[in-house]
C-alpha cells in the first residue's frame, strides 16, 4: 500500500497535508482499498468548525458507510464538489483528486499529535 | 464469549492467490471483492463471473420415504421434482417463521441434496434429524463437498467449452451428473444473480482444479471471480431475499411475498396452519421493493423508512445499483402502505430521502 512519506496520517486512516495555515485531507489508499468501491461522499458544510476526532464527512462504499474525521481542530474552508459526481477519485486518486475537504486549522501545534508514515505503516500492519 | 474459529472453503488458497480482499461471513473467510464489486458485477451482468459457494449446505435425504417425509417439512411440493429436478422452498417452524431457504433437488427416485444457507446449516441439519423418521436417512456432506457458481449471459458457451460441443445444458432448475477430466460434477441450472447460470457442486479433492479449469476456459468469455459483494448487488437487483437479511425466524414467506413457494394444497408441512391464518387475516408488513428517487447516499438495513412523516417499515437490505446506479434496496413496510409507486422516504443519518416502491425485480434485462 502506497503511504507517501510527506504526508500526516491518522489512526482512523486520514491523510494530511499541510498547506500553510490549512490541511487539506483525504483517506489513505489502504482505506479506501478496505472500503472497496466508493459510491458516494457527503462533504461537510462549508465555514463548518469542527473538533480533532470529530466525524463531519461520510464515504459510504458499495458495502457500507464510514465516517470520515476532522484530523484536528480546524474551519471547513473548502470542499471537494468533484466527488459529489465522480466519487471514484478516491479509489483512483487517494492522494491527489480524492482530496475531500481542507481546514483552517486554529493551532499549527495540534499537528504533532498525527503520525508520520512510518508510525502510520505500523498502524495498517496491525 | 467464546472464539469463534472461521472455516475456510477449499478454495480459499485460490482466492487469496489470486489477490482476493477476505472477510468473515457467516462462521466463513471468504472473498467479498477480488478487483472491484463494481467491476464483477458488470461481468456477470455483461459475460460471466464465477464465485466460490463451498460454504454452503449440502445435505443428502435419502430412503424409500424420504420424499414423502421432506414434502411434511419444506413447502413447496416436491412430489412435483421428477428424478434431476430442483426447487427453491422454505424450512419453517410451526409458527410459520422462516428457519432458511433452499434449494431441493431430487438426484434419485429416493435421494434428495438440499443446498441451504452456510451459516444456517447446522441448525437445518439439527431440526430436519430431530423431525426424521427412522426409515429416512440424513447426512450432511458440506465438509466433503464444495461448490461454485458461473453466472451471466455466455455461460453458455463456457459450458460447452468446458463439457463438450455435444454436452447439453440442463434446463432451467435441473441438475445434471458431468464428468470432467476424471472429476464427476453435478450441474445445476440455477443461480441468485438474475442472469442465465449454472451452480456446479464437486467433491473437494476437485475444487481447485475446477476453479482453475472454469477460470482457464472462461477467459476468451471474458469471466472474472467474483466475490460476495457483487453477489450481493447482483442478487438485490433482482429482489432475490437474503437469508438473515430479508428473511428470518420472525417473518414468513407470505410477508416476504414468496407465497409461490408454498403449497398451500399439500394437507400437512410444519408451518401450514400458521401461514393460512396469515393468508387468511393478511399480514401486517411486506417485504416491498424501492428505488431511491434521486442521486444521494445508497440506503441500508435498518434504516427507516416513512410516509408522509409517519413511520411504516424498515429497510432489511440496501445498495447502490451497479447496473441502475441509484439506490435501491427492500424494506418490511406495514401493509396498508406497500402499493407501487407509492412515494415513501428512506432516514440516513437523521436525513429523509425520497424513494418510490417499486414492483420486483428492480433490474430487469432489456
Amino acid at each position: 500500500m502506497n503511504v507517501p512519506e510527506d504526508l500526516l496520517y491518522t489512526e482512523t486512516h486520514e491523510w494530511i497535508r499541510r498547506e500553510g495555515d490549512k490541511v487539506r485531507v483525504g483517506i489513505t489508499d489502504h482505506a479506501q482499498s478496505e472500503l472497496t468501491d466508493v459510491v458516494y461522499v457527503e462533504l461537510p458544510k462549508m465555514d463548518r468548525q469542527a473538533n480533532a476526532k470529530e466525524a463531519i464527512a461520510v464515504v459510504e462504499s458499495v458495502k457500507a458507510a464510514s465516517d470520515i474525521y476532522a484530523p484536528v481542530k480546524g474551519t471547513v474552508v473548502e470542499v471537494n464538489k468533484a466527488l459529489e459526481a465522480d466519487p471514484g477519485l478516491i479509489n483512483r486518486e487517494p492522494y491527489g483528486q480524492g482530496w475531500i475537504f481542507v481546514l483552517k486549522i486554529d493551532n499549527p501545534d495540534d499537528l504533532k499529535q498525527l503520525k508520520d508514515a512510518a508510525a502510520y505503516r505500523a498502524v495498517i500492519r496491525g | 464469549m467464546s472464539e469463534t474459529v472461521q472455516k475456510t472453503t477449499p478454495l480459499y488458497e485460490e482466492h487469496v492467490r489470486r489477490g482476493a480482499k477476505i472477510i468473515p461471513f457467516g462462521g466463513w473467510l471468504m472473498p467479498v471483492q477480488y478487483t472491484s464489486i463494481v467491476g464483477e458485477h458488470q461481468a456477470v451482468r455483461n459475460n460471466v463471473g464465477i464465485f466460490d459457494i463451498s460454504h454452503m449446505g449440502q445435505l443428502i435425504v435419502s430412503g424409500p420415504a424420504a420424499g414423502k417425509w421432506l414434502n411434511t417439512m419444506l413447502t413447496n411440493n416436491t412430489d412435483k421434482l421428477g428424478v434431476g429436478q430442483g426447487q427453491y422452498t422454505f424450512l419453517l417452524s410451526e409458527d410459520g417463521g422462516i428457519i432458511d431457504d433452499l434449494i431441493v433437488y431430487r438426484i434419485e427416485k429416493g435421494e434428495f441434496l438440499l443446498v441451504v444457507n452456510a451459516a444456517r446449516t447446522d441448525e437445518d441439519f439439527a431440526w430436519l434429524d430431530r423431525h426424521r423418521p427412522t426409515d429416512v436417512d440424513l447426512k450432511n456432506r458440506s465438509a466433503d463437498f464444495g461448490g461454485v457458481a458461473i453466472q451471466g449471459p455466455r455461460v453458455a458457451q463456457l459450458f460447452h467449452a468446458l463439457f463438450g460441443e455435444d454436452v447439453d445444458l440442463p434446463a432451467r432448475n435441473h441438475i445434471v451428473d458431468l464428468g470432467l477430466d476424471g472429476a464427476k460434477v453435478s450441474v445445476a441450472r440455477t443461480g441468485y444473480t438474475g442472469e442465465d447460470g449454472v451452480e456446479v457442486f464437486f467433491h473437494t479433492k476437485d475444487a481447485v482444479k475446477f476453479w482453475n479449469a472454469v477460470l482457464e476456459k472462461g477467459e476468451p468469455f471474458g469471466i472474472k471471480p467474483c466475490g460476495l459483494g457483487a453477489r450481493d448487488t447482483l442478487r438485490l437487483e433482482v429482489c432475490y431475499p437474503l437469508n438473515g437479511s430479508d428473511l428470518s425466524p420472525e417473518r414468513n414467506p407470505i410477508e416476504a411475498g414468496l407465497g409461490f413457494f408454498v403449497d398451500l394444497t399439500k394437507p400437512k408441512f410444519i408451518g401450514r396452519e400458521a401461514l393460512l391464518k396469515t393468508k387468511e387475516n393478511g399480514s401486517p408488513e411486506k417485504l416491498v421493493a424501492f428505488r431511491m428517487q434521486a442521486k444521494g447516499p445508497p440506503p441500508r438495513p435498518h434504516y427507516l423508512v416513512f410516509e408522509n412523516g409517519e413511520r411504516i417499515g424498515e429497510v432489511t437490505s440496501g445498495t447502490l445499483s451497479p447496473s441502475l446506479n441509484y439506490g435501491i434496496g427492500m424494506a418490511y413496510v406495514s401493509a396498508p402502505h406497500t402499493k407501487i409507486g407509492a412515494q415513501i422516504d428512506i432516514e440516513i443519518r437523521g436525513q429523509k430521502f425520497p424513494a418510490i416502491i417499486e414492483k420486483k425485480p428492480l433490474y430487469k434485462k432489456s
